[in-house]
């Protein structure tokens, strides 16, 4: 049923008027023109939709809209507003990136597992980050790029 | 000081001044760092571009924009390719702008990427753009102040007269030297007078990536676009019978669903033309999510297909019939093994050293087909009006499929645009463009601009995959156990992966090549080193298992083949050079401390492949726990010549053993009745953050041979060292790919 929903996206309120059952990934991609969260899998596999709910890590492919009125969503967008995020800075000292299309996702990831754990060990990274699918294979250096953003931090 | 051969300059360095002043719809969006944007943005008015060169346009107030011709999806050329024009241009590469070209084969040589070969094919060309446009500039500086040219020199950006003590900016005389013909007699820097190639430069698109800049084609929008999915037979060898779309076109959004035929009947295929169904039902609809659901709704018969005729690259095939599946594919394989294969190569007589061989070796190798996963599914953006057609398109080879889709569409192929977008992956499945034909039916046929989507379920089940190998290995040994002779048969489905003049042969007194293939009709293409990929794998893990048998030393084994295959060559058309090969080899050896001693926790494995003109060589560290695989470290040695971009360069490579060590691990694309097994990330297994190697080292071969390409060489030998230091860590040799299922 197509109903009419606000939410606070990147700390400003949107209204959309769309199917409930929509997930909050295509709300962003086709009704709000938000990009950067990117399309993958759609069945919660690969990352690459990943947004902060509340600060939480959170594959925004499996997320009705419906269940999200009021809610704080954050995007790659709003993660910081000049991309100086010190996850992003890490990410462009290490130059993590080859084609770039799953990187919004690694970087919500990793922002949030920084927020609620500072300094990460190996393992911690792993398994926080084994969520997020890079064909291109970049583990490595986002790895390396997490080390350095918690270093700095 | 190097002349180079400018023949090739004409044609691509035609300037067309319909381009000049914008007219790319992507337009300055794509500037490549802050500072340029900055200035442009100062001028608040529309920038006059002054064209040197299709590739360079520089304003008067001192913007240098450079052009990067090839399509990117993640090799960086963006980044490398604009390196080699800013090197011989003289501009300081961080305050230029870097854009992406559109499709125009009049104005850009080779735009594709793809067998590694976009730096190679640009070594010179680019740089004589960029040393063209130099000296376009000096000409026009040197007219204004009245001074010789040879009196002038460059830095940054920026001319000066020494004597003089003049000097003004590349952009002052810009208009003056835009006038001027293109040199014809160019002098190119000699490799040690680079000062920008060699150095680390930043991928130019970073800062946008970690934004999340909408740079992909899936990210496309323009006002009035429609969404468009197809529906398509649930198998290979299965077609659409019929169908009624009366519940799907009632679903909130929908606008229109239709079929298309991707081709006609009779249409004459070429190579990159393959797609794997022709008749497909489209639904357009309003968002991504509308369609997916009205797709839900369609009610579809399909049918099975009969055997069918296609004429591709000018020879009639016929495309099989029937629902395939993966056991009887390796069954049949094992079959075919047994009967008599095309000999692609003899030399000596193999059949006389194995009659009287006192021991032989035979092994047998197989791999299954894989899924391209390309992190973007497949799109593409789609406007077709009157007898034009405009695409955003994630495309690696536009010039293959602009000549396809004139053809199919009617309308002559200057009526093509295609902005080429930045690509979430390719690795060859973008070669092959039936997506950009089929967006341009369904637009002309909603009679809208549209962006064709695929799910990720499409895209797993939906063909184009690199096909099933297999490779048989026999070794002749006499009553020393010296190697006598070779034999290698191999084939595949659909295709043969075998190269019967690579190594060893030219080894070997001895040594037979054998293929064969079996139709099908599941489609494949071109994958990440196509072939070389597996015979790889087969081929390392064979000479390991022999040198085991022989007593030698893996690694001196192998130099000792190349040695013979170098000062003495067996047999003509060896399409290697040995000495690059044992290059790479004793780089591995050395960097790698292989010969210390191994213990439970460090098992080690060796591998060295030749492909696409470079040669890469690695050893794999690792340690089986609980049946888990870690791995702990891979030191790769690469030899592609000069190294253009050494950062880009170790993150290719580096991603290139990650790829490599996922897929031997768990690429696994299985068929039961047509139909794939695997249809989503959920249960085609990728490699994860966990399960990638914990430290890589990327070393490369000095020297100055002009680059060899590297999209694709240290992909190959990867699986043979995974399976190499598997065997040392369970005991087992592995022959059956993938090999993550086997230990423990
Ligand atoms: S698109 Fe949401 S997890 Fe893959
Ligand atoms: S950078 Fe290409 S998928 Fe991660």
């Amino acid at each position: 049923m197509i109903k009419k929903f606000t939410l606070r996206i990147n700390k400003k309120p949107q209204t959309v008027e769309v199917d409930e059952n929509m997930p909050l990934l295509w709300v962003l991609r086709d009704v709000l023109d938000l990009k950067g969260t990117k399309y993958g899998c759609g069945v919660g596999s690969c990352g690459a939709c990943t947004v902060h709910l509340n600060g939480i890590a959170v594959r925004s492919c499996q997320l009705p809209i419906s269940s999200l009125a009021n809610q704080n969503i954050t995007t790659i967008e709003g993660l910081a507003e000049k991309a100086d995020h010190p996850v992003q800075k890490a990410w462009l000292d290490v130059d993590v990136a080859q084609c770039g299309y799953c990187q919004s996702g690694q970087i919500m990831s990793a922002a949030a597992l920084l927020k609620s754990n500072p300094n990460p060990s190996e393992e911690d990274i792993d398994n926080f980050m084994s969520g997020n699918i890079c064909r291109c294979g970049t583990y490595t250096r986002i790895k390396k790029a997490i080390q350095q953003a918690a270093a700095k931090k | 000081m190097k002349k180079t051969d400018n023949t090739y300059s004409r044609r691509s360095f035609l300037k067309v001044s319909s381009l000049s002043g914008g007219g790319f719809m992507l337009g300055i969006s794509w500037l490549a760092s802050a500072k340029p944007e900055e200035t442009l943005s100062a001028l608040n008015v529309e920038p006059i571009w002054q064209e040197l060169t299709s590739y360079i346009k520089i304003t008067p107030e001192n913007v240098i924009k450079i052009f990067s011709p090839n399509p990117e999806f993640g090799q960086n050329v963006m980044t490398s390719l604009p390196m080699l024009i800013a090197e011989e241009l003289d501009v300081d590469f961080k305050s230029i702008v870097v854009e992406q070209a559109s499709y125009n084969p009049a104005l850009f040589n080779r735009q594709f990427t793809g067998g590694s070969q976009s730096i190679r094919s640009a070594w010179k060309l680019l740089r004589t753009a960029g040393a063209s446009a130099r000296q376009m500039i000096l000409t026009a500086a040197s007219q204004a102040w009245n001074v010789p040219v040879l009196e002038l020199t460059t830095s940054k950006g920026q001319v000066k007269h020494a004597a003089s003590g003049k000097s003004g900016s590349y952009g002052s005389f810009s208009t003056a030297a835009s006038k001027l013909p293109v040199p014809k007699d160019i002098v190119l820097k000699a490799n040690k007078g680079f000062r920008l190639l060699g150095t680390p430069q930043k991928n130019v698109e970073g800062t946008k990536i970690v934004h999340g800049k909408p740079l992909f084609g899936m990210d496309y929008t323009e006002a009035g676009m429609l969404i468009a999915m197809t529906e398509r037979p649930p198998a290979f060898g299965m077609r659409l019978k019929s169908y009624d779309a009366t519940a799907a076109k009632k679903m909130p959004g929908i606008v229109d669903v239709f079929t298309i035929q991707v081709y006609e009947p009779t249409q004459k295929l070429a190579m990159f033309d393959t797609r794997s169904f022709n008749e497909v039902i489209a639904v357009v609809g309003k968002t991504t999510w509308d369609v997916m659901n009205a797709r839900k709704k369609l009610n579809v018969v399909w049918e099975n297909a009969p055997d069918t005729k296609e004429i591709m690259n000018n020879r009639e095939t016929i495309v099989p019939g029937g629902l395939e599946s993966t056991t009887k594919h390796y069954a049949d394989m094992l079959d075919m093994d047994k009967k008599p294969g095309q000999i692609q190569r003899k030399d000596g007589e193999p059949e006389k050293a194995f009659e009287s061989a006192k021991h032989v070796i035979e092994r047998t190798y197989t791999a299954p087909f894989l899924a391209h996963n390309i992190m973007e599914p497949t799109n593409t953006f789609a406007h077709f009006q009157g007898n034009k057609v405009r695409f955003v398109a994630p495309i690696q080879g536009p010039d293959f499929i602009a000549n396809t889709i004139a053809t199919r569409l009617g309308i002559p192929k200057e009526n093509i645009e295609i902005n080429l977008a930045r690509m979430g992956g390719g690795f060859g499945r973008r070669a092959y463009g039936h997506y950009m034909v089929e967006a341009a039916l369904i637009s002309k046929q909603a009679n809208a601009p549209i962006k064709l989507v695929y799910s990720r379920e499409d895209d797993v089940s939906g063909g184009i995959y690199r096909p099933t190998y297999q490779l048989t290995y026999r070794a002749a040994f006499d009553e020393n156990k010296r190697l006598t002779a070779m034999h290698i048969k191999g084939g595949g489905i659909p295709e043969s992966p075998l190269h019967a003049n690579r190594f060893p042969a030219g080894a070997l007194d001895n040594y037979m090549a054998e293929s064969w293939s079996i139709p099908s009709n599941i489609t494949v293409g071109a994958f990440r080193a196509p072939r070389s990929n597996f015979n790889a794998a087969a081929e390392q893990s064979f000479l390991d298992e022999i040198a085991e048998y022989m007593g030698k030393d893996p690694i001196a084994f192998r130099l000792e083949l190349l040695q013979r295959a170098k000062d003495n060559p067996v047999g003509k058309n060896n399409d290697y050079d040995a000495a690059r090969y044992m290059g790479v080899l004793e780089l591995v050896r050395d960097k790698s401390g292989w010969g210390k001693p191994e213990n439970a926790n460090k098992k080690r494995g060796v591998s060295a492949y030749f492909c696409h003109n470079s040669y890469a060589a690695q050893v794999i560290d690792l340690r089986v726990k609980d049946g888990q695989v870690i791995v702990d470290h891979v030191t790769s040695a690469v030899d592609c010549g000069v190294v253009v971009n050494p950062e880009g360069a170790k993150n290719m490579a580096e991603g290139a053993a990650i790829d490599g060590i996922g897929n031997a691990l768990f690429g696994n694309l299985t068929f039961t009745e047509g139909r794939t097994n695997q249809k989503n990330f959920d249960t085609y297994r990728m490699i994860r953050h966990n399960e990638a190697p914990k430290k890589i080292d990327v070393h490369f071969v000095a020297n100055e041979t002009d680059p060899t390409g590297l999209g694709e060489p240290p992909f190959p030998p990867i699986f043979g060292a995974m399976a190499n230091a598997l065997y040392k860590a369970t005991g087992k040799r592995l022959y059956k790919q993938p090999f993550g299922n086997q230990i423990g």
